[in-house]
């Protein structure tokens, strides 16, 4: 067991970790944040992205031990954000999630796309969600989810 | 899906870290962003005994350039090539490449070093550094040594990196202004590995006109001088690169390698 100390959704975090415990587990079963997803738990399917020093990651294949003094944050630490707020309104309203499994990682991703890509195409928000799968939506409503949440922050943005 | 058991140390200079290595009796293993290193350990077709953590390195992770050439620390991540935080000295070659590398999430993880050492056939950088005759500088406890990237990958998943060595760092020539390239590859699902690769780097001020065909059985096969692919594609010489890398003509294989090639050389700009 290795001592680690990171920050999680913002508080302070000091645990007992087997290396080989993946961060996701870390953030399920220890930290009981149960909204992070686990898929796959190979890197393939994106149900258990998080964001990592402000960056979305996969945290099935990151270990617990090696985010020594990271920065993470779960879907749960969004609550507060407001675009996380404008992407729940617009998942609700475009049908873009059925059974949810995908749900907390699609909108890591999303909230990604929307920060780093203002001018995001469909093609370009196809691209960049190509690394998480959703099996009941087809994805279309996923896109216009993410295109409306995009179309909204330009109107707000020639307001001001 | 869980990892077998292993420790993990991350040492804060090279030098530890290479004793670390040093002292694993050949169940050490280096890790850096971890992105295929971390599938196959919870897949466990890896079961190391110490992973030695090496994104805390200062020498993997500087950047810099000079006149000629721009050097790239191992822990270099794709999305820092693809957002341009680093110097490139490929005219966007390699910012193109890194943006189309599996997804975001990992390319925010994943390193070039990493990525050369697992010596993926289907990896992009593998493919990319041996056609840009990339200088690989490898530390070792017999010192530093300079590789050519073209004889440092031996095969599928094999290179000449020993068991108490790292990969600290890549030497990119720079291209000069005139200089032309192409990179196409060929892919089931965006993201996923490629199932054909081809790229070219046409720059007559430097005396290069190199190709490359990638995602092969083995190593990458490396045309020297391409210039018979460069146009008009010499269909016999496209044919006798393409069955080099190990393809059987009228193979699947065979023909999406072929096609590949054929797609590169057209989007040659």
């Amino acid at each position: 067991m290795k001592p680690i100390k990171l920050s999680v959704n913002g508080k302070t975090v000091q645990a007992m970790v087997e290396p080989r415990t993946h961060l996701a587990d870390f953030l399920r079963e220890t930290e009981r944040l149960t909204g992070t997803h686990v898929g796959c738990e190979h890197g393939v399917c994106g149900a258990c992205t998080i964001e990592i020093d402000g960056a979305p990651a996969r945290s099935c294949i990151a270990f617990a031990v090696a985010c020594e003094g990271a920065s993470l944050r779960t879907i749960e630490g969004f609550d507060d954000d407001a675009v996380m707020a404008r992407l729940r309104a617009a998942f609700t309203a475009e049908h873009a999630l059925q059974c949810g499994y995908c749900t907390p990682g699609m909108l890591i991703t999303a909230r990604d796309i929307v920060m780093r890509l203002p001018e995001a195409d469909e093609a370009r928000i196809r691209h960049e969600l190509s690394g998480n799968l959703c099996r009941c939506t087809g994805y279309v409503g996923i896109v216009r989810a993410i295109k409306r949440v995009l179309a909204e922050q330009k109107i707000t943005e020639s307001k001001t | 899906m869980k990892a077998a058991r292993f420790d993990y140390e991350k040492p804060r200079a090279l030098a530890d870290a290479l004793k670390l290595l040093a002292g694993g009796g050949g169940m050490a293993k280096v890790i850096a962003g971890g992105q295929s290193f971390g599938p196959m350990l919870n897949l466990r077709l890896a079961q190391p005994e110490l992973l030695v953590d090496v994104r805390g390195l200062a020498e993997l992770i500087a950047a810099g350039e000079d006149k000629d050439s721009v050097t790239l620390g191992a822990c270099t991540t794709h999305a820092a090539i693809e957002d341009g935080r680093v110097p490139d000295a490929t005219a966007g070659m390699m910012r193109f490449v890194a943006h189309d590398i599996a997804y975001r999430a990992v390319r925010n993880r994943g390193t070039i070093g990493g990525s050369l050492a697992h010596a993926d056939p289907a990896g992009d950088w593998v493919s990319v550094l041996m056609l840009l005759d990339a200088v690989v500088i490898i530390n070792g406890p017999r010192g530093e040594r300079r590789v050519p990237a073209s004889q440092f990958v031996t095969g599928a998943l094999a290179t000449v990196l020993a068991e108490d060595e790292i990969l600290t760092s890549v030497r990119i020539a720079k291209f000069s202004p005139t200089a032309r390239w192409s990179y196409y590859k060929f892919c089931r699902k965006t993201g996923e590995f490629a199932e054909a690769i081809a790229g070219f780097v046409v720059d007559p001020a430097r005396g290069v006109c190199r190709a490359v065909i990638g995602a092969a059985e083995g190593a990458p096969v490396v045309i020297a001088d391409a210039s018979p692919l460069v146009g008009n594609l010499d269909q016999a010489i496209a044919s006798k690169a393409t069955s080099s890398a190990g393809f059987q003509p009228g193979s699947y294989e065979f023909q999406v390698h072929m096609a590949a090639l054929k797609r590169a050389s057209e989007r040659l700009q």
